[in-house]
């Protein structure tokens, strides 16, 4: 990205107060996953019955059409397992809206790689979180390893230059970056790295899996090194503390350019902040997307100046802004305080002090239920909830014997917030 | 590529959309994929003016920059043609 102009004034300001339409608007498709990571940040695994059809679909892009949303990053879940992915990929480029779409390879074919590598306006990008399929199945599960690198090799041989290759830096991965760029090259590829959240069942294993403080500098400093050379997302505004600003905004876009449409359509001010807190409506109400990106109080309070708070005296609260908003959120730390993983410690101390009833309860677990990739850091017993039917919610009729009978689709993703809570 | 001067003939890239924002504009073009922002709403206003018939120097008069301020809008324009945002006429097939 860059940024022309005769004069030096700065983007930023306009950036805080928000743009007519988002710069980056993720989309994920569907909650369906072939794999279960075990840190993914959208809880998936199970379709949502409430799952946005492909005419509501294409609605929603003709919509990003008129409101010139260039492009949008389409993921879940694995996107490529809806029926009618590649169909929806051709009306979006059609209808001027680009599409980058994350995958774990699952779908990456021979013949799917060399339609892919026919399109200009169709860009892949490979989930990978180890260089060596040790470091990544841990995380992303057994077999996955070797499905990114089946995929990328098949991208490669159809002539597919310049996908992404999409890296979550773990405490276990930090120290393969110079491998993981060795991968990028052989491929042909971009490398990309962004920052793990404790978002959905990251929430989880949070703890165990983020880098460590001297990790976060030897990750900012292959970064210096590296430059524009690796694209970041923008995730590791938090590191510049620790001396020159990374490339990019530096700016947290929740909101003000950035924002998230999950599955069902409901649209939350990032991908990383799937919460009732960070939810700003459902591109199915009246007036569509355009309405709630414009309209919705959560995000016009989200536009609105912040002072900064606890950070504002903080002599590198210009590179940091406090950091992110869904990591404080997510490890039950204040939103105007600092980051957990505060390069200057602040964040460590809180985490030590607070209390552990501080952290939100998580929502939308789409979760496998048969078969968790390995067993949870604490698993017991398993919580049973038995349902009771609501008073005024009659029997469907009187001999309705169907286990389904009277199914609440809200009621169901009410019922399923459990076990994430450690 | 060389600086331009107002006597070059330029249009915008065919596969370049630009989305008006207050502060300017946003580029995109869909074939490098890259983004650009227009900080400025007279830079913006010369840019639509690029039409690949007349010289630099008309868009810049038809936008009212100063003449004294024709260098920086030069800079900034060389500045986009080197990201291919614009290009020179009747070179559209170049990069992407």
């Amino acid at each position: 990205m860059t940024m022309v102009a005769p004069t030096s004034q700065t983007l930023i300001g306009h950036f805080e107060k928000g743009l007519d339409a988002p710069i980056c608007l993720t989309w994920e498709l569907t909650y369906a996953c072939n794999l279960s990571c075990s840190h993914c940040l959208s809880s998936s695994g199970r379709r949502d019955p409430r799952e946005l059809s492909t005419a509501e679909c294409k609605a929603i892009i003709d919509e990003l059409q008129r409101m010139q949303v260039f492009y949008v990053n389409i993921g879940g879940g694995e996107p490529t397992v809806r029926s009618d992915f590649w169909e929806l990929v051709d009306y979006a480029t059609a209808h001027q809206v680009g599409v980058k779409f994350s995958t774990n390879g699952v779908k990456i074919t021979p013949e799917v790689a060399r339609r892919l590598a026919a399109s200009d306006y169709v860009d892949v990008q490979i989930s990978l979180d180890g260089a060596t399929a040790e470091v990544n199945d841990f995380v992303r599960g057994e077999g996955s390893y070797a499905t990114a690198m089946r995929a990328m090799q098949n991208l490669a041989d159809a002539g597919f230059t310049g996908f992404k290759i999409s890296v979550v830096c773990t405490r276990q991965n930090i120290g393969q970056l110079d491998e993981f760029k060795a991968i990028a090259d052989r491929y042909n590829a971009q490398l990309r790295l962004t920052r793990l959240r404790p978002s959905g069942r990251g929430a989880d294993v949070w703890d165990e899996l983020h880098p460590l403080p001297h990790q976060q500098r030897e990750l900012y400093d292959w970064l210096v090194a590296h430059g524009e050379g690796v694209l970041t997302g923008d995730s590791f505004f938090h590191l510049s503390a620790f001396g020159e600003a990374l490339p990019g905004l530096n700016l947290c876009g929740a909101g003000r350019v950035v924002c998230l449409i999950d599955p069902i359509g409901d649209v939350y001010a990032c991908p990383f902040a799937i919460h009732d807190e960070f939810l700003a409506g459902n591109v199915r109400d009246d007036g569509g997307f355009a309405s709630v990106w414009r309209e919705s109080p959560l995000f016009r309070r989200l536009r609105e100046p912040t002072g900064g708070g606890a950070c504002g005296s903080c002599s590198f609260y210009d590179s940091c802004r406090g950091g992110c908003m869904a990591a404080k959120f997510f490890t039950g730390l204040p939103l105007d305080g600092p980051d957990p993983e505060c390069v200057r410690g602040f964040g460590e101390q809180l985490l030590a002090d607070r209390d552990d009833t501080a952290k939100p309860k998580p929502i939308g677990d789409h979760s496998h239920r048969t078969s968790p990739p390995r067993p949870r850091a604490k698993t017991g017993p398993v919580p049973l909830t038995l349902s009771v039917r609501r008073p005024d919610a009659p029997p469907a009729h009187a001999c309705a014997e169907s286990p389904l009978a009277g199914f609440l689709p809200q009621a169901n993703a009410e019922a399923c917030v459990c076990g994430a809570d450690h | 590529m060389t600086p331009l001067t107002i006597d070059h003939v330029v249009q915008l890239h065919p596969r370049v959309s630009v989305r008006p924002e207050p502060f300017g504009a946003l580029l995109y073009h869909f074939g490098t994929r890259r983004l650009s922002f227009l900080k400025d709403l007279t830079l913006l206003a010369v840019v639509s003016q690029l039409d690949g018939t007349r010289p630099l120097g008309d868009a810049l008069d038809a936008a009212r920059v100063p003449r004294e301020d024709q260098a920086r809008y030069l800079r900034a324009l060389s500045a986009l043609a080197a990201s291919s945002m614009i290009v020179a006429s009747g070179a559209t097939e170049v990069a992407a």
